[in-house]
């Protein structure tokens, strides 16, 4: 059928779901829902790892292949440094960005290397905020709770603490920088309710928070000429006799060569996995979304922690084929915008946390109540139009700049038709397994943002990502520069590598797949 | 996705089933592609390796700006690759890195920012309103508007026009006073917020509180609850 014939549904069934009310679903039937539909829970899509740090826990087989792969380096490679740092920064989003100031703030040499540009990243999609308890009538206690519950309970408590009990002074900070957050008429900053949260908890910049914040965190690194290293990617870390981080050894994307460096502490900031397209779903994710910085870490020896859970963004478009798997923000819920089946119904509460929403969806496609597509896929309704009728014509434009454009270069008006949705892979909920100033179990070590885990359980709140990012960034930049001012620069040797093949041969050599990935193989062949 | 379900549900898409092949030029060489992808997806089908030219595929980080001409339009026009559907005769290539110049400076110390604009980009009141930037912004800014209203300090107009920037940096090329705007309204954006924008004072009474241990007493009660007690709090709160 004609998709407008299919869309009006939606505005027939629009008044009277506006006087509905669902609650959220109690921890049992939540646990049910979760248990019967969250891709987190379909067993066959998962096997345990065969050997290294977490040998017999499972996680999904797209990773357990790459974290049992091999280094791309023989043995002979040369490890003369071309470069020193006090602290070498591995990435150059969110997380990477603030740990290569806050170093740098602290008097460290810092050297940042990226894969693609300073800046490209998933932090700079980020459009639904970052959750710091500023309002009156909230606490670092609430959003705690809060977290804690949305997390399955399963959320390392002490690394909770410091990064709610630090939001606020994250937020002073940004804005000291120059970040426009959206304030209320008294100057103070306007707060939003997000999926989960008891109270309204996220600043905002409209729906572009990830690119305002980007924008100023990418000039203050240029501003601080901190050393940059941009296109190229870490493909394997360098260690001591006694298993210290030392350094890394970098492949230069545009001539190929490897590049050696010499640090005296390392920050990994990479960044997820959503490229991996993990039990074949679309991502909302950036091109380099590739799990780099787990590999790096499971063969020097860290514990990851929480690898068997990621989230799945329940608003993921479907339609246009042009958008598929490109995020709606959840802002649109959070300002009243209702999910609905083909047959015009509501079937959850659109603010419950997003591995509920999410289930919900997959269970009305799963019963035969979605909306399809030619290209096999399969949605809900999310009724954007809604926004408009009830907070008044301008809303969407107003508050969802970003997502009004997006669907417009395609032809399509949100602010006149419901958009077609389904849940996309969005996030890694868990990591490497990370203490309060982000090290790791392996000396020297670090990782903050959304390649560390333990933070969020099993499943993360909306607005948390942004505000780990800058809480375990800094803590990560702050303890390297503290640490590097003691210490000298360790030898560079890659006995761990020796080690891990060694375990890898004992296991016959399973994966046989080289890891990093770097970047996804999407150029057709032939 | 399994369904069993009739098709009264299903969205017409005829050019999914039978896709329309299109001719396009990439860098000067011709390739067929399926009607409708999107630029950069006509690049990988085309049997390309993109490294330079793809971030974030969703619009927001600007590394994938493209200059592209349709069919018989002398009209070379602007767009984020993976924002933009190919059709038949479209002609595009992809802006390589161009070396705009950015000014050094820290935000926070600044004196004067609005006379520091002339010290850091003289250039930018040397605009001749040729309004080439404006064009060329992919995000529809009116660029040219930007450059003066920061030229005659409003710098708030400046911050709130220019949110919607991806720093792509298209407008810079194009400029013949080599005015790079978008760095120019970066550098008025931050001045905007950290130097004329109110200080939010629940968000320093809220620090304080925290300096001052005033949650203390339902942290020390936190951390000595069992998991059940603490998912009963959980569950409390509302």
């Amino acid at each position: 059928m004609n998709i407008h014939a299919l869309q009006q549904i939606v505005h027939q069934t629009r008044d009277a779901r506006r006087k509905q009310t669902f609650p959220r679903l109690s921890v049992a039937d939540r646990d049910q829902l979760i248990h019967k539909y969250h891709p987190d829970y379909r067993a066959s899509a998962y096997r345990p790892l065969r050997f290294g740090p977490n040998e017999g826990e499972r996680t999904v087989v797209e990773l357990a292949t790459l974290l049992e792969g091999d280094s791309p380096l023989d043995e002979h490679v040369v490890l003369t440094p071309h470069y020193y740092a006090d602290v070498l920064v591995i990435g150059g989003g969110g997380a990477g960005c603030a740990a290569a100031l806050h170093a740098h703030e602290a008097g460290a040499k810092v050297i940042l290397a990226t894969k693609l540009r300073l800046g490209d990243s998933n932090s700079v999609m980020a459009q639904g905020g970052m959750q710091v308890s500023v309002a009156p009538e909230d606490s670092p206690i609430t959003h705690f709770l809060d977290t804690l519950k949305g997390g399955h309970m399963e959320n390392d408590p002490h690394l909770l603490k410091v990064m709610v009990e630090e939001g606020p002074s994250i937020a002073k900070w940004l804005i000291d920088l120059g970040v426009l957050f959206d304030r209320d008429a008294d100057g103070n900053l306007h707060v939003k309710k997000g999926g989960g949260s008891s109270k309204p908890r996220l600043l905002t910049c409209s729906d572009y928070t990830g690119l305002e914040i980007m924008r100023v965190l990418k000039d203050e690194v240029i501003n601080r000429r901190i050393q940059l290293i941009e296109f190229c990617a870490a493909i394997e870390l360098l260690s001591d006799d006694d298993g210290a981080c030392t350094g890394a050894i970098l492949k230069d994307l545009d001539n190929h060569q490897y590049v050696v460096i010499a640090a005296k502490t390392v920050i990994v900031a990479t960044g997820g996995i959503g490229r991996l397209h993990i039990q074949g779903f679309p991502t909302s994710n950036h091109y380099g979304a590739t799990g780099d910085g787990l590999c790096l870490c499971y063969r020097i020896g860290a514990k990851l922690s929480h690898i068997d859970t990621f989230q799945y963004h329940p608003s993921g478009a479907v339609y246009p084929e042009q958008l598929v798997g490109a995020l709606v923000t959840e802002g649109i819920r959070s300002e009243g915008g209702h999910l609905v089946n083909a047959r015009g119904e509501r079937f959850v509460n659109e603010l419950d946390t997003r591995d509920v929403v999410s289930s919900s969806i997959i269970r009305e496609c799963e019963e035969g109540r979605g909306i399809r597509t030619m290209s096999g896929r399969v949605g809900v309704w999310l009724d954007t139009p809604l926004l408009d009728i009830e907070h008044g014509p301008g809303t969407l434009e107003k508050h969802f700049p970003a997502m009004v454009r997006q669907f417009e270069r395609f032809g399509i008006d949100i602010r006149k038709e419901p958009v077609l949705i389904y849940p996309t892979l969005h996030y890694q909920n868990g990591g490497v397994k990370i203490d309060i100033n982000a090290e790791t179990g392996v000396r020297n070590l670090f990782v903050a943002g959304e390649a560390s885990g333990g933070l969020h359980g099993r499943n993360r709140l909306m607005g948390n990502s942004l505000l780990d990012l800058m809480v375990f960034g800094k803590r990560a930049g702050l303890t390297a520069a503290a640490r590097a001012a003691s210490m000298k620069q360790g030898k560079l040797t890659l006995n761990h590598l020796e080690r891990f093949r060694a375990e890898a041969k004992k296991h016959g050599n399973v994966s046989g797949v080289i890891s990093p990935m770097i970047l996804p193989a999407y150029t057709r062949k032939g | 996705m399994t369904m069993g379900q009739n098709d009264d549900n299903l969205i017409d898409q005829p050019e999914v089933l039978q896709p329309r092949m299109v001719t396009i030029e990439i860098s000067g060489k011709q390739y067929t592609v399926p009607e409708g992808i999107t630029v950069i997806k006509a690049m990988w089908y085309a049997g390309q390796e993109v490294v330079r030219g793809v971030g974030c595929l969703g619009g927001f980080c600007g590394a994938c700006a493209t200059y592209y001409r349709t069919k018989d339009d002398p009209k070379v026009k602007t767009c984020l690759a993976c924002q933009t559907a190919v059709q038949d005769g479209m002609s595009f290539t992809m802006m390589p890195p161009f070396p705009a110049r950015k000014a050094i400076y820290d935000i926070r110390t600044l004196q004067d920012p609005k006379q520091d604009l002339f010290n850091l980009y003289p250039e930018a009141p040397l605009c001749r309103n040729c309004n080439a930037c404006t064009e060329a912004c992919p995000q529809k800014i009116d660029v040219r508007e930007g450059v003066w209203k920061a030229v005659f300090g409003d710098f708030q107009s400046v911050a709130t026009m220019f949110m919607d920037c991806v720093m792509c940096g298209m407008c810079a090329p194009v400029c013949i006073a080599d005015i790079a705007p978008n760095l120019v309204a970066l550098y008025v954006s931050r001045a905007q917020g950290a130097h004329f924008t109110e200080k939010p004072m629940g968000l320093e009474a809220r620090i304080k509180e925290i300096e001052e241990g005033r949650f203390n007493d339902e942290w020390n009660k936190i951390f000595s609850m069992n998991k059940e007690e603490l998912a009963e709090l959980c569950a409390k709160v509302k």
